[in-house]
């Protein structure tokens, strides 16, 4: 193998190249006054990096076949790009705070090795690059949940996560491990013509995909996800809940079509199951939280739930709908995110009564996060409807009207406590809610700018989800 | 007798479930650490078994089972930090007291 070919790589080693960067910068400027230039330094180079990934990037694999990049996983690396980048807008002003503002440098740093497991997660020809990637991206998480060092709920959210993780990747081994000795290889590519229904290979990729579920917290593996997501830091619960989320996502969809096509008659029932049972639990939940980022992540349960269903069927379009619904999800609970962190690090508070009469004292804020909530539920004209019409157009082209049905009823149900929010911004008297102006630093403003435009711009911009499909699988 | 390949699966099946059932049985964080490992360490048993029975041409799977170890070190030390850190704020690693965010 000749040194050409690590550019194919060239995203991961630009990830590098920033990551090194700013461990350097973190190391020398830390502590001093230099330091109020680190952050716009670490969101500059990281943006150029995220720019750098618009352009085009190579295809091919790369050491054998073990890290394969396609421009469909090149897609989904500009949008876990976007993400982080968001989060690395929103984070500033919480990480400026007592507490963590002497470790500042170190939140980027550590993001930034998780999305390196992001990437490889996404552009793994094998398996154990796979596993190595998965593990990349949830060992730092965990540091990022438990980065509020003197409050106690922060460190409980990083060690349920990390056990949970640990927990779900060693299922996952077990099964690989009996994959592998069923089949004799590793690699996706001589995998895919040897996965029959035999019994080792089932049992293998149900362990598999029980432990990826975690990942992307589907229903009956989901009991981490609220209290993880309420613990940890906000920025941190937007990452979770969006890029983390996502890469599970893309992993799944990758796997599931690239190596397990061959059964697919056999996990596609258990995956209706999952589905429904994820959409349903998650909305049912979501309906008697009281406080803002948990039920955010029972919102993100079931939007995982509307995900799978694109991801069941495995036409292109399935497929096309669910890296759209990915990316109008980001703009829209990014958005929603970027209002949490801006009440809770004014007034200290996560609870949904701190929203009361949001509209009067910050109108800008409760416009935000009602579009964001809006294109949450489905509303038209925003991203949300059309990335959920594509999803259920595509289950409903293969004639599986009674999922849609049970699909279509909770977006109803949905609606019903994404309202709520919107009840107590809008119409409920201002008691008991955050009455103060809110201010926001600017890079916050920012984000919130441009995940409102995302949010209005994905489902107007048509071309959007045309350049998706004609991405290709 | 001769130890088949079976003997070490069992031995590894009953590491796996012992493991899980650790995980939801102990109440101490760092036995909760100790069953996740024991499960970590009968997927490498699984590995290098499969490796050298059936398919002894490739070392695939023992490189699994190499790379499997250094992660697994990785997260104890992680897991270790993050335990020792709710040491400090609630003075306590028993699962029963870390409820704080149960409503």
């Amino acid at each position: 193998m000749d040194l050409g070919n690590f550019l194919v790589m060239r995203q991961e080693l630009g990830l590098l190249a920033v990551f090194v960067i700013l461990l350097l910068l973190d190391l020398f400027v830390s502590e001093t006054r230099a330091m109020k230039w680190f952050r716009p330094a670490a969101i500059f180079l990281f943006a150029l990096h995220t720019a750098a990934g618009f352009f085009h990037v190579p295809e091919g694999t790369a050491f054998g076949g073990m890290y394969v990049t396609t421009p469909l996983a090149v897609l989904m690396k500009n949008i876990l790009n976007l993400g982080l980048l968001v989060v690395f807008m929103q984070a500033g002003e919480w990480l400026r705070q007592q507490g963590t503002a002497i470790r500042e440098g170190e939140y980027y740093i550590i993001a930034l090795a998780t999305l390196l497991g992001m990437y490889l997660m996404v552009s793994a020809g094998n398996f154990m690059l796979l596993y190595i990637g998965i593990e990349m991206a949830s060992l730092p998480t965990a540091c990022l949940a438990a980065y509020n060092k003197y409050k106690e709920k922060s460190a409980e959210a990083g060690a349920k996560y990390i056990l949970m993780s640990t927990l779900s990747s060693g299922i996952m081994m077990f099964g690989l491990s009996y994959l592998y000795g069923a089949m004799g290889t590793m690699y996706f590519a001589d995998m895919q013509p040897l996965v029959t229904a035999d019994f080792m290979t089932v049992l293998g990729f149900v362990f598999f995909f029980a432990g990826l579920a975690f990942k992307i917290s589907l229903v009956p593996f989901h009991m981490w996800a609220p209290d993880v997501y309420e613990g940890a830091p906000t920025a941190t619960t937007a990452y979770l809940s969006v890029v983390s989320k996502a890469a599970g996502c893309f992993v799944l969809l990758l796997t599931l079509h690239h190596v397990f096509g061959g059964i697919g008659r056999i996990w596609y029932y258990m995956l209706w199951a999952i589905t429904v049972a994820t959409i349903v639990v998650g909305n049912l939940f979501a309906i008697r939280q009281r406080d803002i980022k948990r039920f955010f992540a029972y919102s993100s349960i079931s939007q995982a739930g509307y995900i799978m269903l694109g991801v069941l069927h495995g036409t292109p379009e399935g497929l096309s709908a669910v890296v759209y619904y990915v990316l109008v999800y980001l703009f829209a609970n990014m958005a929603a995110f970027g209002v949490i962190a801006s009440v809770e690090n004014n007034s200290g508070r996560t609870d949904l009564d701190a929203y009361n009469g949001l509209y009067k004292s910050n109108p800008k804020l409760a416009l935000v996060m009602m579009l964001a909530v809006f294109s949450l539920a489905g509303i038209p004209p925003l991203g949300g409807f059309f990335s959920k019409f594509f999803i259920f157009a595509a289950a409903a082209a293969k004639g599986d009207y009674v999922l849609v049905f049970i699909a279509l009823v909770n977006t109803v149900v949905s609606l019903y406590y994404y309202l709520r929010i919107i009840k107590a911004m809008f119409i409920d008297a201002p008691e008991g809610g955050v009455t103060e102006r809110l201010r926001t630093d600017g890079y916050n403003k920012a984000s919130l700018v441009f995940c409102t435009v995302g949010v209005l711009a994905a489902g107007i911009v048509s071309n959007l989800y045309g350049y998706i499909a004609g991405i290709g699988f | 007798m001769m130890i088949s390949m079976e003997h070490y699966l069992i031995v590894s099946s009953i590491m796996f479930f012992v493991g899980i059932y650790g995980f939801i049985a102990r109440k101490n964080l760092l036995a909760v650490l100790i069953s996740i490992e024991l499960i970590l360490n009968s997927v490498e048993i699984n590995f290098s078994v499969f490796n050298r029975y059936l398919y002894p041409e490739h070392m695939e799977g023992l490189f699994f089972s190499l790379f499997g170890i250094a992660i697994s070190a990785a997260e104890t030390a992680v897991a270790i930090a993050i335990i020792i850190n709710v040491y400090r704020l609630a003075n306590n690693i028993d699962v029963r007291h870390i409820d704080k965010m149960k409503h």
